[in-house]
């Protein structure tokens, strides 16, 4: 249970706010954190702890794509393929993430190391293309910054 | 402007951490306004200075808080940190590199409105830079610059970091204030407006992440200092991001109206191998593109409204010669598509209808017809969508065809009946067209 494994992470993010409910995002955050996707189990101890109903909880996950609804590998892989990355790269970049990888994007490898997704401007388009591996920064990505990267992770 | 007003990193190594950063005046408006300054004079300066909002609006700082009520309390200080525009990354550097300025900036803001608590809602992409901006706020609070009685004065203000989830609409005010309130991203009916009922429907002042960290600057050195730079209706400094087909692409902070956009292509490094531009998006993907014709255009508010477009969040995206114009209108599309919170029905079916077009047309199986169809859809949207964000989808659709319509004309003959040639992979990935039994990842772009 999140509420004895993480009892003072969730302590401390309830008394941020006056209400409740306004935690429900860090929580599931941490919920994520613990069980590695937000499965029917996390948003129901995420809604125990925010006094809402569990279909509210599954609304939110449901609406913001960084809380996930299904098991991913053990590195969350995101490439932006915006405008701006695109316009250096980006596009070449993910087919080579995807032949790399062996999987297509959206797609988990076999052994459940590497979810491969796309995603819409992170904000650092000085610096494309660029990812996020579980949500840290990697910037100036090239094809063998990205090999050594996931070889490294293996 | 000899020195940066924000991008102070850029001259003090360094100035991240708070010994530094109090080194070089850091702090010093904070102390100054708590020992000699009333909440309205730290106020007055700000309206005096004339700083408009950096989020994209452009609203008069100084104006928008002093529409909070009187007497109602307790009241919030919300800082936009979402920065969700494509093309825009300047909050982002803001935060990781000059955060004190920041933080200094939130604290002068509630201040100035008697907010004893703020919160800073960063996009949750920024999960590690908002890990440098808790080190910064940690190490103000040890200092006795926030928390209980500050400085010895009467005044208590707490600051927390909220981190969002992957969701373009937050950075819509009132979004923002849902989604921190633990709901859906979705924009609020206007009014009341968010200074009369805002967080929590309480009186509520909303600004983004640059304009505050203009703030300490402003309150030490006065609304006069501030105003030589910029113009008499833009002042002050303003920070560029320029991405795209340039050879140094990154943040540029200038004086508004002091430069053209032709100036600032040619301080990020001019294009790559000086290829002609083709197109200029000034406020990333949601003002209209402009031709090259508007090169010349000055760098303020006013001009580049002028020009057929938005100064907005001055994300400048440059588009050379060698882009299809079609495509670029397709990925951008494919944002706003992918970002339409669902609320209304223009926004949400109109962005749904315009990439199912661009889709058509993309992988080779549009017709002329598809290109009035656009139009008809944007003009569908157009005015009629509940917040911005359907209204800026219909920018890439009507200023790409309206500046480049024999291209558009062109990629449909020339695409015709093919099998989308170098954008296979790309509507593969947007589920946009069909992977067939025998294509494998491994196989060669055409």
């Amino acid at each position: 249970m999140l509420k004895e494994k993480r009892a003072k992470d969730i302590d401390a993010i309830l008394a941020k706010y006056p209400s409740k409910r306004s935690a429900v995002m860090p929580l599931l955050y941490v919920a994520q954190e613990e069980y590695g996707f937000c499965d029917e189990q996390a948003m129901r101890e995420v809604a125990e702890l925010t006094a809402l109903d569990p279909t509210e909880v599954k609304s939110i996950v449901g609406f913001y794509t960084m809380f996930f609804e299904e098991k991913t590998g053990q590195y969350v892989i995101e490439v932006c393929d915006d405008l701006p990355c695109a316009l250096r790269g980006a596009d070449e970049f993910v087919h080579h993430c995807e032949k790399k990888l062996g999987v297509r994007t959206g797609q988990t490898t076999p052994d459940g190391k590497f979810t491969l997704r796309t995603v819409m401007c992170i904000a650092a388009c000085d610096r494309a293309p660029v990812a996020q591996v579980n949500r840290e920064y990697h910037y100036s990505l090239t094809s063998e910054a990205f090999d050594k990267m996931v070889d490294d992770l293996k | 402007m000899d020195k940066h007003v924000l991008l102070r990193d850029l001259d003090v190594p360094n100035i991240r951490e708070l010994a530094v950063y109090e080194a070089n005046e850091g702090y010093a408006a904070w102390r100054k306004a708590l020992g000699s300054m009333k909440p309205e004079q730290v106020m007055g300066v700000v309206k005096d200075s004339g700083l408009r909002g950096r989020g994209g609006a452009g609203f008069p700082a100084g104006v928008k808080w002093s529409f909070l009520p009187k007497d109602v309390f307790p009241r919030y200080v919300v800082v936009n940190g979402d920065e969700s525009e494509a093309g825009t990354f300047k909050d982002h550097e803001l935060i990781e590199f000059n955060p004190h300025q920041v933080i200094e900036g939130v604290m002068l803001t509630s201040y100035a409105v008697l907010a004893s608590t703020a919160y800073i809602y960063l996009r949750g992409e920024f999960y590690a830079p908002a890990k440098m901006l808790q080190k910064a706020i940690d190490e103000a609070y040890a200092a006795g610059l926030l928390g209980r009685n500050i400085l010895g004065t009467s005044y208590s203000l707490d600051i927390y970091i909220h981190l969002g989830a992957g969701a373009y609409i937050c950075g819509e005010e009132t979004a923002l204030l849902e989604s921190l309130e633990g709901k859906l991203g979705q924009p609020r009916l206007r009014p009341p407006f968010p200074a009369a009922q805002g967080l929590y429907a309480k009186p509520t002042v909303i600004n983004n992440i640059e304009t505050l960290a203009n703030v300490p600057p402003i309150v030490l050195n006065g609304a006069a200092w501030y105003r030589q730079f910029g113009t008499e209706k833009s002042p002050g400094t303003k920070i560029f991001c320029v991405s795209g087909r340039v050879n140094k692409p990154g943040n540029y902070e200038l004086s508004l109206g002091s430069h053209t956009i032709r100036e600032l292509i040619e301080m990020a490094g001019g294009t790559i191998d000086g290829r002609p531009v083709k197109g200029i998006l000034p406020a990333g993907e949601s003002a209209p593109m402009l031709p090259a014709s508007a090169l010349d255009t000055k760098l303020d508010y006013e001009s580049v409204q002028a020009a057929g477009s938005m100064l907005g969040s001055a994300s400048f995206i440059i588009l050379d010669d060698t882009v299809d114009v079609v495509w670029a209108a397709r990925k951008m599309v494919r944002f706003f598509k992918h970002e339409s919170c669902g609320k209304c029905t223009p926004c949400r079916e109109g962005t749904y209808w315009a990439l199912r077009v661009y889709d058509k047309i993309v992988s080779g199986n549009g017709s002329l017809q598809d290109i009035d169809q656009l139009s008809d859809i944007a003009n569908g949207m157009l005015n009629k969508c509940f917040c911005l964000l359907g209204e800026f989808a219909t920018s890439p659709i009507l200023s790409t065809i309206k500046h480049f319509r024999p291209e558009y004309e062109q990629f449909v003959r020339e695409h015709q009946g093919g099998r989308a040639d170098g954008y296979r992979d790309e509507l593969i990935r947007d589920h946009a067209v069909h992977v067939l039994p025998e294509e494998s990842i491994t196989d060669e772009r055409p």
